[in-house]
């Protein structure tokens, strides 16, 4: 199957085609959404086991060798990235059936969201510069369209602020790739990684470095970069919210290790003292952000922040144990992050509101819900034995490892604030009795089986992920150690054919 | 040249960071297009410039004889192009829907500053309150 690594991302554009055609009912495009997802989801597993078996696996588009053509590459990191995708996906999808309107069906929520899932399998799978920003832009547009749809007004102004320091990342970017083609000579990044060891102006390289780290971060909402993400993320609609916030910014997070791990290693020197810096402010000021939140996906989105925190501290602390950390970090929090937002749906449906203030007592009418809510928020503050607990433990050895002591100790105590953020959703919206208000109605409300399942299915895979964490951090540190190590990589690439 | 060139596109991009900062999101779409333009020669810039033969196989040989000059950053140029184009595109639309919406583009104005949740309830003011119950 030399064709494997193209069929992520082609398979979700031909269902974003059809549903395009198929303007017919709400229902049926529901159901071909889902089944695209299904067999995605199947492909991106296929793919997966193709990877651990060949470790890396190259399709070279229209059979250019590589440097000079377009190639896609699957190594652990890809493979695995791409298959959380499809499970966000599918989660997502079968979500939307419920949360969704028609008005937003006819305005292509699915098609969108197919074309998201295509481009966000895209940026994680090509192995070269200028293809990443191809799908980085295919990424925004897709986003663009789901964030503005359905023609609500309150919405755009929060779209303005998404769109326009997108916008900037993007030129960003593109500046950039300039840059870097100019000095090497090359975008495709197994051959960048040999040629920008050998460049004499490092200055430049340097400057170029600093620009994707800021395009990157822009994405991955990092520390002074991170305003637009609040901002936005609120007010989209449920289904939407859960697929950005579990996706879009770990798509920065993934360009992040891919660029500093297999490019710029050479001067690993000031671009990660940077990194550790930010990661750990990022860390800090999200947490705090969210303490001083009372509207559910607020606070969310701010632990959005905070988490992304750890993941770039794995990658600046820059050794094996902390890169595989960051990598479970990436694969739990992506889980327990999408499910969140996805309860805070059904919070909403089942309380009435995404505020805290005026909801409660939801744990003695929706014991279901309870349970969904619970299992994520305590893997996300990293209780063990939950996935997050592990996660956690990784980043902190590795930085105790590095001598880094004040980032572990910075480590250790965001983990605590999470907790009180997460409490503080437990005990206004589970435990609290429900206010005595005209919305007290709302008691006898059934959530449906199309959007519990998901919620619960992903809560399911996070516990399993905590008890079976040997083989997740065993597959991590050999994705970590392949990412330390570029050699299979870049002769996959570079070399003769699979 | 490269060093006139070189010039110009920090003179564009000067400008556009002028404009792109200005506060007013019509300004930014101008900082924005020419931001654009800037990158692109700078990808043209970096492509070489040389005054040498046009990348073309001559039709008696299978394979380039002579150095010829980089077709590539063409290729990229032409691709970002595109992509700007329909960026800007749907800025504007968004910027048109927006300013229905809000009466002004400039960023400094509150309805910027604090956006609507999506179907939160909306707090209701004192003042409508007393309308509700003189009705």
């Amino acid at each position: 199957m030399k064709i494997l690594p193209a069929l992520p991302i082609l398979l979700p554009m031909v269902t974003a085609l059809v549903l395009a055609l198929l303007k017919g009912s709400q229902h049926r495009s529901h159901l071909v959404a889902l089944g695209g997802a299904v067999i995605h989801l199947v492909v991106t597993i296929l793919l997966l086991t193709t990877v651990l078996t060949y470790e890396v696996a190259v399709l070279w588009v229209g059979n250019w060798p590589a440097p000079f053509g377009i190639c896609l590459a699957a190594d652990y990191l890809s493979a695995a990235m791409v298959v959380i995708t499809a499970v966000i996906h599918t989660a997502v999808i079968s979500f939307a059936r419920h949360d969704i309107d028609s008005g937003q069906v006819r305005d292509g929520f699915y098609a969108f969201m197919q074309m998201l899932t295509a481009a966000v399998c895209g940026a994680f799978l090509t192995g070269d510069l200028f293809n990443l920003y191809v799908w980085f832009e295919v990424m925004l547009m897709a986003s663009f369209g789901l964030l503005v749809m359905g023609r609500n007004p309150g919405r755009l102004t929060g779209g303005i602020k998404y769109v326009t320091i997108n916008l900037i990342s993007t030129l960003f970017f593109i500046t950039a790739i300039g840059l870097i083609y100019g000095l090497t000579g090359t975008l495709n990044m197994a051959d960048l990684h040999i040629k920008a060891a050998g460049v004499e102006n490092t200055a430049l390289l340097n400057a170029a470095a600093m620009l994707l780290m800021i395009a990157f971060g822009i994405k991955a909402a990092l520390f002074p970069l991170f305003f637009w993400l609040p901002a936005a993320y609120h007010t989209l609609p449920v289904s939407v919210s859960a697929f950005f916030a579990g996706m879009l910014s770990k798509v920065g997070v993934y360009s992040l290790i891919r660029m500093f791990t297999l490019v710029f290693t050479a001067d690993a020197g000031p671009s990660h003292a940077i990194l550790l810096v930010v990661a750990a402010l990022t860390m800090l000021f999200g947490v705090i952000g969210a303490a001083s939140q009372m509207e559910m996906r607020r606070i969310l989105s701010f632990h959005i922040i905070s988490q992304v925190g750890y993941m770039v501290l794995g990658l600046a602390l820059f050794t094996p144990l902390a890169l595989g950390g960051a990598i479970v970090y990436l694969v739990h929090h992506i889980i327990v992050k999408a499910n969140l937002f996805l309860v805070s749906g059904l919070v909403r449906q089942a309380g009435g509101s995404f505020n805290l203030k005026s909801i409660g007592g939801l744990y003695k009418t929706n014991g279901l819900l309870a349970i969904g809510f619970i299992i994520p928020a305590f893997a996300l503050a990293g209780f063990p034995p939950l996935s997050g607990f592990w996660a956690k433990l990784l980043i902190i050895k590795a930085s105790l490892e590095s001598q880094q002591y004040t980032l572990a100790l910075l480590s250790a105590a965001v983990g605590l604030l999470t907790v009180f953020s997460m409490i503080k959703i437990w005990s206004e919206a589970f435990w609290k009795p429900a206010p005595i208000e005209e919305r007290g109605s709302s008691a006898k409300c059934t959530l449906s089986p199309w959007t519990l399942a998901p919620v619960l299915s992903l809560a399911l895979v996070t516990v399993l992920l905590g008890l079976c964490m040997e083989p997740v951090i065993r597959f991590s540190m050999s994705a970590a150690e392949q990412l330390m190590n570029p050699q299979i990589y870049i002769e996959a690439v570079l070399g003769g054919r699979p | 040249m490269e060093a006139l060139l070189a010039c110009l596109i920090g003179l564009m991009f000067a400008a556009a960071l002028y404009l792109m900062l200005s506060g007013n999101l019509v300004k930014f779409v101008f900082g924005f297009t020419l931001m654009g333009n800037a990158v692109n020669l700078l990808i043209f810039t970096a492509g070489r410039l040389s005054h040498i033969y046009p990348p073309l196989i001559p039709p008696d040989q299978t394979s380039l004889s002579r150095s010829v000059s980089n077709a590539l950053p063409q290729a990229l140029i032409l691709t970002a192009i595109v992509i700007g184009f329909a960026m800007v595109t749907f800025l504007l639309v968004l910027l048109l829907r927006t300013y229905a919406h809000t009466e002004t583009l400039d960023l400094d104005e509150v309805s910027f500053l604090n956006e609507v949740a999506e179907d939160t309830p909306e707090p209701i003011d004192e003042d409508q309150k007393i309308q509700r119950g003189s009705e």
